[in-house]
């Protein structure tokens, strides 16, 4: 029982990691991009290239896990995304999806079709008993990482001069340009630290969510579950989606196995009839 | 004051009308499709496919183009429709084809009311999630209730009783195009009366300002309820023909790759007049068709470099460019 909670918390707060950047996005620039989890997959790739085909240990593999979608990230905002920017939703839905695709035949091609894994150090691997409740080592780094990451996003946003540029941008970035705040500036930044993160995430979570080249479009229906119950106006919102969204479908896969891949969409749809602005949104979405 | 107002209305009424009327073009093109019946025999099975998909689009267009809900899952209806006309012929509830259609067509029609609750709902990534999330939901049922549709190997054993009693399905593919065709032009023909309608121009005002619209006293959540049921009954025909066209019907119906190439087919052909989802899915399975033969893997690919450059090049422009049929060039949302 409390195994299955302690793997849910390890799963949701991957989810979180996987999702804050695109909720960010989407409050602070009304930018639905799909392709998000693209960035996530990229992060995952790197760290197995690095770790497998290289030779790298796993942890100094993580930085770059995060390091490498984060430039892309930022090389494709200037390039691409700042044309979509004021674009329709459809247009941007259009866009990403478009990428979504090419990003998963690419991958393909490079990387092969098949599930992939990143080598784990001995020491990350097996799991050890507190009190009649299995703990698994990996999955104890994920909820410390994740946690951490968690707080300093946390601390980022309310406490420091960027975070209240952010907050300021979101909530009315017109308002905020007339302060002058350079909102591209941030929102650039911001798009770059978001894939930078869902990269990491991507690497962190290899293990447990599996990797291949059709991640992003598996997980695409996880990510707009976060955003759209989590609201955009914070981190803590995703953050208590995530781990509602992480609890409910292990423990769901566990005790309901029949019926396990059904649980989230319960939830889904139980959310939108009680509250359809998302569970934890402060104002109605735009 | 009166007789003012009274003017007006006529000319209003008139004018309304006069955009209603078939304009050359569109007999023209409907001329072609006929024509192409009897020039090009040997490629009615493709042929055939592209009506489906054409009807399919046709069904995306009246919920995209006219009322501006996006839908990433509409694969969903497509495929209830082409299980339900799947089992339908499989365990001889009902036989006949058309009347086969017409259930699928009502079955999906009710998924497409009850999930339309759902779609109402909050802003449009709320309804990104709706409708993905309903079509996984589908996916995975039909996946997992492999004792009733056949799971991952596909819903076999379909026979296909002959088209009213008389026309059995050929391996030409002569009957099933004649069939498509004739499917499709009375479903369009309803579809035109239906856009065209008082209902229909208050789905446009909806798409335009959605308060305004409600100021106006259009009742918006009744209009849009009424619109996405429609559409999933065209999207569950379409799949329904696929099914008695193929006699087969397996998990691909429901994929989201399915919805994705629906989006992709009505954004060539242009969305908001109706012909665009016929055009897109004519010029996408040539497309398809093209590449294949280049390169037969990885079309995944250049469906999405498609998807990229029709968004930045501006999708008014290929609108423009595929709509010289429609008389008028809208400019889309």
């Amino acid at each position: 029982m409390l195994t299955i909670l302690f793997d849910g918390i390890a799963y949701g707060m991957l989810l979180f990691l996987l999702a804050c950047g695109l909720s960010v996005t989407l409050g602070l620039m009304n930018l639905i991009n799909l392709a998000h989890g693209a960035f996530a997959m990229a992060g995952g790739y790197v760290a197995v290239v690095l770790v497998n085909r290289m030779g790298l240990p796993f942890f100094a593999a993580l930085p770059f896990a995060f390091l490498v979608p984060a430039l892309l990230g930022a090389l494709m905002d200037r390039t691409l995304y700042r044309r979509v920017y004021f674009m329709t939703h459809l247009d941007q839905v259009l866009f990403s999806i478009g990428l979504v695709f090419m990003s998963v035949a690419a991958v393909d091609y490079v990387m092969g079709s098949q599930q992939v894994f990143v080598r784990l150090p001995r020491a990350l691997e097996g799991q050890f008993n507190v009190g009649g409740v299995g703990i698994g080592r990996y999955r104890l780094l994920i909820i410390v990482v994740c946690g951490l990451l968690a707080l300093l996003l946390q601390h980022l946003l309310t406490r420091t001069r960027f975070g209240s540029r952010l907050r300021a941008a979101v909530d009315d970035s017109r308002t905020a340009r007339g302060l002058g705040i350079n909102v591209n500036f941030v929102f650039a930044l911001t798009f770059a630290v978001g894939s930078g993160l869902a990269g990491l995430g991507g690497a962190l979570g290899a293990e447990v969510l599996g990797l291949d080249p059709q991640f992003p479009l598996k997980f695409l229906i996880y990510f707009l579950i976060v955003v759209a119950v989590g609201g955009t106006s914070s981190i803590t919102g995703p953050f208590l989606a995530s781990l509602l969204l992480g609890i409910c479908d292990v423990a769901g896969k566990y005790y309901v196995p029949t019926l396990g891949a059904f649980v989230i969409y319960t939830i889904m749809i139980v959310v939108l009839i009680w509250r359809p602005q998302g569970l934890f949104s402060r104002v109605a979405s735009r | 004051m009166n007789g003012v107002r009274g003017v007006l209305t006529t000319a209003v009424a008139d004018h309304l009308a006069r955009r209603a009327n078939w304009r050359p073009a569109e007999i023209a093109f409907w001329l072609a499709v006929v024509a192409s019946l009897f020039l090009l025999p040997g490629r009615h099975l493709i042929l055939a496919e592209i009506a489906i998909l054409g009807l399919f689009a046709l069904s995306l267009d009246l919920i995209l183009g006219y009322a501006g809900i996006i839908s990433l899952g509409h694969a969903a209806f497509f495929g209830f429709g082409a299980y339900a006309a799947g089992l339908l012929a499989k365990h001889g509830l009902v036989t006949e084809p058309l009347l086969a259609l017409l259930v699928s067509g009502l079955l999906a029609a009710v998924l497409g009311f009850a999930s339309s609750f759902l779609v109402l709902r909050g802003s449009d990534l709320t309804r990104l999630m709706v409708t993905l999330g309903v079509a996984l939901v589908l996916r995975e049922l039909a996946n997992r209730l492999d004792w009733l549709t056949g799971g991952a190997d596909g819903l076999q054993g379909v026979v296909i009783a002959p088209l009213l009693g008389r026309f059995a399905f050929d391996i030409t593919g002569h009957v099933a195009y004649v069939y498509c065709i004739a499917v499709l032009f009375v479903l369009f023909v309803i579809a035109r009366r239906i856009v065209y309608s008082p209902f229909g121009l208050s789905l446009v005002a909806i798409k335009g300002n959605v308060l305004r619209a409600q100021a106006l006293g259009i009742p918006v959540n009744a209009r849009l309820v009424a619109v996405y049921t429609i559409a999933a009954a065209y999207a569950g025909i379409a799949g329904a023909l696929l099914t008695q066209t193929t006699a087969f019907c397996s998990l691909d119906v429901l994929s989201f790759d399915r919805s994705a190439d629906l989006l992709l087919m009505l954004i060539i052909g242009g969305t908001g007049y109706l012909y665009g989802g016929l055009i897109g899915a004519a010029a996408f399975k040539f497309v398809q068709d093209w590449l294949a033969g280049i390169t037969p893997q990885y079309w995944l690919f250049w469906v999405g470099l498609m998807l990229v450059v029709i968004v930045l090049v501006g999708r008014e422009r290929f609108g423009a460019w595929a709509g010289s049929i429609g008389a008028r060039r809208r400019r889309g949302t």
